[in-house]
């Protein structure tokens, strides 16, 4: 993965700063629909940067993100509401992203050790563990119906559709509108957070690692503390993703905590991109939306028929499960590194493209004629 | 007594199930280094086929030509999608088997609906009374059958050439190459012979008592992860290890529910990942895993 030197100036700053004015202003537009897909879409963005650090930044394959997020979401519930301790939703916040912390850091003797598929497979147990205790401890979770969630509350200000009530510009402001600016607020946080850990030393020894353990080892970095640290971090994510989850949903049941939601957030970073964080927040966009998009234009689209028809059709839900898979297997087909490595193959403005890659192009000569003799030969591409 | 007996066979016949579907992932794993997350769904798909072509052609043609039909999937989607893929790049080839099992999942789904369908083995609910335990037929069958499949599977690794290639890919990709071995067939066979192996556990997966073929069927290879795991993924005998362990403990702890009530209810469905943990903790490249040697 190549480094890119980070731009600096007004005019590194003019896109972010465009972005982030846009995404300030969409809630006076759009209806209530739109921000609570992008309510989830946030969500699912900072548990995706969170996996990112692990799976891209480490190379560490983790199937129990849904564990983690399931633990920030109740924790947060727990926490916050009745039956639990009822602290202020802040306080409870904070702590909730610590549990999944704490969880991820007791997970750490098998984090620290076991690898690849072998850790793939076995944060799967998390999964089905998490969900074992989801349904039996009733007087935290609330069993199989699930709890509700109670709303986020900051120095006074509720974040429900009353209370206090209040409109900007003509637009009144309900709980969407208001949450999706505590999502902005926070999915900032993670983002900044997330590169300024990949860029820094942690990240630097986190590639060592995924590049060569021996090798990260015999330069001094302590292997078995980084993986440990990059899962603990990584759940952290996920918690905080979590309990932005519940205040989106305002109830939490245990299903929705189960292995697809794992494999989802697995789907979304390699769709984006490894090791990429604006990769992850694609990808997020991407996964979250694409169902909730194809159910609203369910009447348009040929070939989809309307919920609830039971025609021998194709369902909405259907519809999006068959895209989805189709992404994953045609993105990775033909773009192994994710939607991110799309954008970047492009050469940027004002680069001219390589010398080798130009020149047979003048003379009208197919460009990869000359390839095949240049290129280094390879036992494994000539026998596959 | 009798209990005790009859949850260890219980626990034997899910166990050789699971060792058929382990099997599968154990050798693609060997082939390819990929994980292969589409088992279940060629599982249901050799399933769904033995049941809508039963009627038609009996129950022993449709079997064998959904095994077929489902090797023939399996090949193919290592042959249309993952070849060509730069084969060191374990996680992009993992993930595209995830959509491959969304893809095949989905539109099994769909055909299936919230019918519950059978397959026409010819056991029924026939039962067997073997030294006064009284067993069902199929799980006999069960057993009988996945023991003399993976006998042959195991004799195929030690003594054709395809199995010496695939040991030495799994040891090796670029030295195996450089040898002659030709990796891209190597692992289109592995991929056929993992999907019909899926396709046979079906069958015993949905015979009496088993209710019957359901949509969520396919949910089974997920049990068979951790046993494969357990075992250690690159060893065939590690997988048939792990899976009779798996197997036996689902079995115990769905048997003695009642007395393990403490630790909450449906513990049989956990159990498995309970084990497989405590031994990662222990071995973590599983039972019969070899670790590996790393030269910088």
């Amino acid at each position: 993965m190549s480094e890119r030197v980070p731009r600096t100036g007004p005019r590194a700053v003019l896109p972010y700063a465009a972005a982030v004015v846009l995404l300030c202003a969409l809630p006076l537009y759009l209806e209530a629909y739109w921000l609570r897909i992008g309510l989830f879409a946030m969500a699912a963005a900072i548990g995706a940067i969170g996996l990112n650090l692990l799976s891209g930044g480490t190379g560490q394959l983790s199937l129990g993100h849904a564990f983690f997020l399931a633990v920030g979401a109740y924790g947060y519930a727990w926490l916050a509401g009745e039956p639990g301790p009822g602290l202020p939703a802040p306080l409870a916040l904070v702590l909730a992203v610590c549990l999944a912390g704490v969880a991820g850091g007791l997970f750490s003797p098998v984090s620290g050790r076991v690898r690849g598929v072998y850790l793939g497979v076995a944060t799967l147990a998390l999964v089905f563990l998490g969900h074992h205790v989801m349904l039996n401890a009733e007087a935290v979770t609330g069993g199989y119906n699930g709890r509700a969630v109670a709303p986020f509350t900051l120095l006074g200000f509720s974040f429900t559709s009353a209370d206090p009530e209040l409109s900007v510009l003509g637009v009144p402001f309900g709980a969407e509108e208001r949450l999706w600016y505590l999502g902005l607020a926070l999915l900032g946080l993670a983002w900044f957070t997330a590169r300024n850990i990949l860029r820094g030393r942690p990240g630097r020894a986190l590639a060592a690692v995924r590049d060569s353990e021996v090798a990260a080892a015999v330069l001094g970095v302590p292997v078995a503390r980084y993986r440990s640290a990059a899962f603990v971090v990584s759940s952290m994510y996920a918690g905080l993703s979590g309990a932005l989850i519940a205040l989106a949903f305002r109830r939490i049941v245990p299903d929705y905590f189960g292995l697809t939601l794992s494999i989802d957030y697995l789907a979304m970073i390699v769709l984006g991109g490894l090791g990429s964080v604006a990769g992850a927040v694609a990808g997020a966009a991407f996964v979250t939306a694409l169902p909730l998009v194809l159910t609203r234009y369910a009447d348009v689209l040929p070939l989809v028929d309307e919920p609830g028809a039971g025609g021998q059709g194709v369902g909405p839900t259907e519809a999006a499960r068959y895209l989805y898979g189709a992404a994953i297997v045609l993105v990775l087909r033909y773009a192994p590194g994710g939607l991110v490595g799309l954008v970047r193959r492009t050469p940027a403005p004002g680069r001219r493209a390589a010398p080798a890659a130009s020149a047979p192009a003048d003379d009208g000569a197919p460009a990869n004629a000359a390839s095949p003799s240049v290129r280094p030969s390879h036992p494994k591409e000539s026998s596959s | 007594m009798t209990t005790a007996l009859d949850i260890l066979l219980n626990g034997l016949a899910l166990g050789s199930v699971y060792a058929l579907v382990a099997l599968g992932f154990v050798i693609i794993f060997k082939a390819s280094g990929v994980m292969n997350f589409a088992q279940g769904s060629l599982l249901l798909l050799g399933g769904y086929l033995t049941a809508v072509l039963h009627e038609e052609l009996g129950f022993l043609p449709a079997l064998l030509l959904a095994v077929a039909a489902t090797a023939l999937v399996a090949g193919l989607v290592d042959r249309v999608l993952l070849r060509g893929m730069d084969p060191r790049h374990h996680h992009i080839l993992t993930i595209m088997t995830i959509g491959v099992d969304i893809l095949l999942l989905t539109e099994l789904a769909r055909r299936i609906g919230g019918d519950l369908l059978t397959l026409g083995d010819p056991w029924g609910n026939d039962v067997l009374t073997l030294a006064g335990v009284t067993v069902p037929t199929s799980r006999v069958a069960s057993i009988t059958v996945s023991v003399l499949v993976i006998g042959t599977v195991f004799a195929a690794f030690r003594h054709t050439d395809w199995g010496l290639s695939l040991r030495a890919a799994s040891e090796d990709q670029e030295a195996a190459a450089l040898m002659g071995v030709r990796l891209g067939r190597v692992r289109t066979l592995a991929w056929a012979l993992a999907g019909a192996l899926a396709a046979l556990a079906a069958l015993f997966l949905t015979a009496f008592p088993a209710p019957g073929l359901e949509r969520t069927t396919g949910q089974i290879a997920l049990k068979a992860f951790p046993a494969a795991i357990l075992g250690g993924m690159a060893s065939p005998p590690g997988a048939l290890l792990g899976s009779l362990l798996i197997g036996v403990t689902e079995a115990l702890a769905a048997g003695y529910q009642s007395e393990l009530s403490a630790l909450g209810r449906g513990l049989g469905d956990v159990a498995p990942y309970l084990v497989m943990i405590v031994v990662l903790l222990v071995r973590p490249h599983g039972l019969l895993g070899t670790k590996e040697a790393v030269r910088v």
